[in-house]
């Protein structure tokens, strides 16, 4: 956990130093909400580890490409709940990407072990 | 061993302790007994100085599961090796099973090869046919179309059937496919009207035997193991004198009773899982190489007519 902990501390300074605003949100969260006249492309990576999406649950600017990189050594897969996108199975190291263009909440889940959930803030 | 659970926690019928002995039989292998629902076990060693004459029945098939053929982790790079030695371990039963079941999980990612490779290795299998039942592994992508072409000929909707042997009546049940965010495995509602019409017609003294690739009992649903609509079919079969469930995807050897029902989970021919709550998630366990036969193997069970009496014996590659 401190590890992971560690890691968001430094994806954040880093999105810090690219001119990004981070702001804290919820204990499972992380933030990427962009100030204003930031690039188009922004990218933020979730990863599977140990059947977990992480981070868990994140808030995104509209405009994000959240890419999913799976790191366990058993399949999982990345479908919203309202059919809003789904992934192929991914096996060790394959990525999924989807850009979110409008707000809202996005809720997924892994199709193969379902009580992997999680979800996409974008505002 | 072989002392029923009594104590009850949490309605599963399993306690902590009950339910670390049942853990402690993974890869040891294990002999049961159902005589008139009741239970006895006894661990392989004991079964070595056994009347070998009441371990043999009218009818012996043997069940594997779990080939994750394709699945090529550290936690074991030769699943074909290990599948290998499975039938060698068929192969060298003093009675040859009437027929193998594989309840799921044959590939690793539902590639054609994978499955081409495993229909190619269970070819040497000594036995008369082999029924299978999907795991979540073999309906990725394609919602099982391939898996129902290949192995699903004479089914109904995903997959599920049954089929009489020697008197007992055998179910195959599919409970991996359409899962709901946050869920268990699921038969869903066509299913589940087709198995109450399916025994509707059954004598009460008609043993059953029930498989399907997630446990029909509520196993660790913290790691999704149990099926959401399970008890809804176990209700069909509740009139039944003896009903035996097999399952795998636990990918370790776990039982139970409750009332008329037996549950068994077997071992993985391909790579072993953790016991409940006792790691991260329930990802392949990597063991020194030369642990891992003994966490890998098969179910042989044998019945005997007119005795109700239903013989488990798990053994692995070790042993």
């Amino acid at each position: 956990m401190k590890t992971a902990i560690s890691k968001l501390i430094v994806a954040t300074a880093m999105l810090g130093a690219l001119g990004w605003i981070s702001a804290s949100n919820a204990r499972f969260g992380v933030s990427a909400a962009s100030a204003q006249g930031a690039a188009k492309s922004q990218e933020v990576v979730v990863k599977i580890d140990n059947f977990s999406y992480m981070p868990h649950d994140i808030t995104v600017a509209a405009g994000t490409t959240v890419i999913w990189v799976n790191n366990d050594d058993i399949p999982h897969t990345v479908v919203s709940t309202t059919d809003a996108f789904k992934s192929k199975a991914l096996d060790t190291d394959d990525k999924f990407s989807f850009k979110f263009d409008k707000p809202g909440t996005y809720e997924y889940f892994c199709s193969i072990h379902p009580k992997m959930t999680a979800k996409v803030i974008v505002q | 061993m072989g002392k029923i659970i009594r104590e009850n926690l949490n309605n599963d019928g399993v306690d902590r302790r009950g339910f670390l002995k049942c853990m402690a039989w993974a890869g040891t292998g294990t002999l049961c007994l159902v005589q008139g629902g009741v239970l006895k076990s006894f661990a392989l060693s004991e079964v070595a100085n056994m009347d070998q004459s009441k371990l043999k029945g009218d009818l012996s098939f043997v069940q594997i599961s779990d080939s994750h053929i394709g699945f090529d982790k550290a936690a074991n790079p030769d699943v074909t090796a290990t599948l290998r030695e499975a039938i060698a371990k068929i192969n060298g039963l003093g009675q040859p099973p009437a027929f193998v079941l594989h309840t799921g999980d044959l590939s690793h990612l539902s590639k054609a090869s994978e499955f081409d490779t495993l229909d190619q290795t269970l070819k040497s299998i000594h036995t008369e046919k082999i029924f299978y039942v999907p795991g979540e592994h073999d309906v990725l992508n394609d919602n099982g179309e391939q898996y129902r072409e290949r192995y699903g000929k004479g089914s109904l909707g995903d997959g599920w059937y049954s089929f009489d042997q020697k008197g007992v009546h055998f179910i195959g049940l599919v409970n991996v496919m359409n899962l709901k965010a946050g869920g268990l495995g699921s038969l869903g509602k066509e299913q589940l009207e087709w198995l109450e019409h399916d025994v509707k017609t059954l004598k009460s003294s008609t043993p059953i035997v029930v498989f399907a690739h997630i446990p029909l009992w509520s196993v660790y649903p913290e790691w999704g193991w149990g099926t959401d609509d399970s008890a809804q079919a176990l209700s069909y079969l509740k009139r039944f004198g003896t009903v035996s469930v097999l399952n795998g995807h636990i990918h370790q050897v776990m039982q139970k009773v409750e009332g008329n029902v037996t549950f068994h989970t077997a071992m993985s021919t391909a790579f072993p899982q953790p016991q409940p709550g006792t790691a991260p998630s329930p990802g392949p366990m990597k063991v020194p190489a030369d642990k891992l036969g003994g966490l890998l193997g098969l179910t042989n069970v044998n019945f005997v007519r007119g005795k109700h009496t239903l013989a488990v014996v798990d053994s692995t590659l070790q042993g």
